[in-house]
């Protein structure tokens, strides 16, 4: 499957890469929920580092959407909040 | 829902709705591009004012390196003089000083590593951007229009997901910019108006002031005491010079031998 970290592309992890993801990211659901800083900051740190080792980069002429999206590695638990709630891509950045 | 697959969404759901205004598939590739270019120089500008920022924060700590150098001469000085209340207020200063050094140190780092990251991407996006100019030009003249919609719709989501990104990525940058601009901005005005010099109670005016009214002779037996110290701790040296013959006026000559033996080993 295909895996984008928000500010540093997209990759293809394994099957074993990506069960570690599903927990990794039940835990991010958790700690979003929770409003549990440092337990977001774990996990996302932990799930952009199995992308980052496990995965390899696609391809630039391979144009295809991810099928799950890591907000920025160094995102704070308001902005991916916010995010969420708003789906902050304003209509006025990049998506034509 | 987890929040990998919400996030996907949300950029999935912006390429659809996009997707869905536009009636003509083949327009929509032309306006795609268009926009795509158009992204490409606001990430490239963007990548530009960055770096723009971190040249200023650079010249920013150099200017309060000298000034942290300055205070800790002031505070030599001072001690010389036997106005260890001075040395204090100079310290104090120079700690403060050193504080506000550390911190532009840490948005120096954050804004070369933001620099790093967004040159890559932008780096990408150019990659991605010309493969969709390459794919356009094989659907516009290859498919019927039904079989050209499927694939331009994946190409298209492909494309958005990546402008979507970057173009977060840029709105980071840019808010992050904005805010050092504005605690750079007031460094700034601190180093100009000299107030960095006098936010400490007594100010190092005030520190600067009293040195030069000693260096002007008022304060006769301090620059006594200093000079017994200088004299006190340099005897030795002379001593050992004196043993050895000549005491200064050899290292005088010392420098035209070693010029000329350089002279020699350039001919040779």
């Amino acid at each position: 499957m295909i895996v984008r970290i928000l500010g540093e592309g997209q990759f293809r992890v394994g099957d074993d890469a990506a069960a570690k993801l599903t927990t990794l990211d039940r835990e991010l659901d958790a700690a979003v929920h929770g409003e549990d800083e440092a337990a977001f900051t774990a996990a996302l740190r932990a799930a952009v580092q199995e992308v980052r080792t496990e995965g390899t980069p696609v391809g630039d002429d391979e144009l295809v959407p991810a099928d799950f999206i890591l907000p920025f590695s160094d995102a704070s638990l308001a902005e991916v909040r916010k995010l969420l709630a708003d789906g902050t891509i304003s209509d006025s950045i990049g998506l034509p | 829902m987890s929040v990998m697959k919400r996030v996907s969404l949300i950029f999935r759901a912006k390429a659809d709705k996009a997707l869905d205004k536009l009636e003509d598939p083949r327009e929509t590739l032309d306006y795609s591009y268009k926009q795509q270019v158009e992204m490409l120089t606001r990430v490239r500008r963007g990548v530009a004012d960055v770096a723009t920022s971190r040249k200023r924060v650079e010249l920013q700590m150099n200017s309060l390196q000298k000034e942290i150098g300055k205070r800790d001469t002031q505070a030599r000085d001072a001690l010389g003089k036997g106005r260890e209340d001075l040395a204090r207020a100079a310290l104090q200063n120079k700690g403060q000083l050193q504080a506000q050094y550390a911190d532009l140190e840490t948005q120096f780092a954050q804004l070369q590593e933001q620099e790093e990251k967004l040159t890559v991407a932008s780096q990408r996006l150019d990659a991605r951007v010309q493969a969709f100019r390459t794919r356009k030009e094989t659907i516009k003249a290859t498919y019927t229009a039904a079989e050209a919609q499927t694939r331009i719709n994946e190409a298209f989501s492909g494309i958005s997901e990546e402008m979507g990104d970057i173009g977060l990525a840029i709105q980071r940058a840019e808010d992050k910019t904005a805010q050092m601009q504005a605690r750079a901005g007031a460094i700034d005005e601190l180093l100009a108006s000299g107030a960095l010099e006098d936010h400490v109670s007594g100010g190092t005016d005030y520190i600067q002031a009293e040195l030069d009214k000693i260096g002007a002779g008022s304060d006769v037996d301090s620059e006594i005491a200093r000079m017994k110290g200088e004299i006190a701790s340099s005897a030795p040296k002379q001593l050992e010079a004196n043993a050895n013959g000549q005491g200064s006026a050899a290292s005088a000559e010392a420098e035209p031998s070693e010029a000329a033996e350089e002279r020699a080993g350039d001919g040779s």
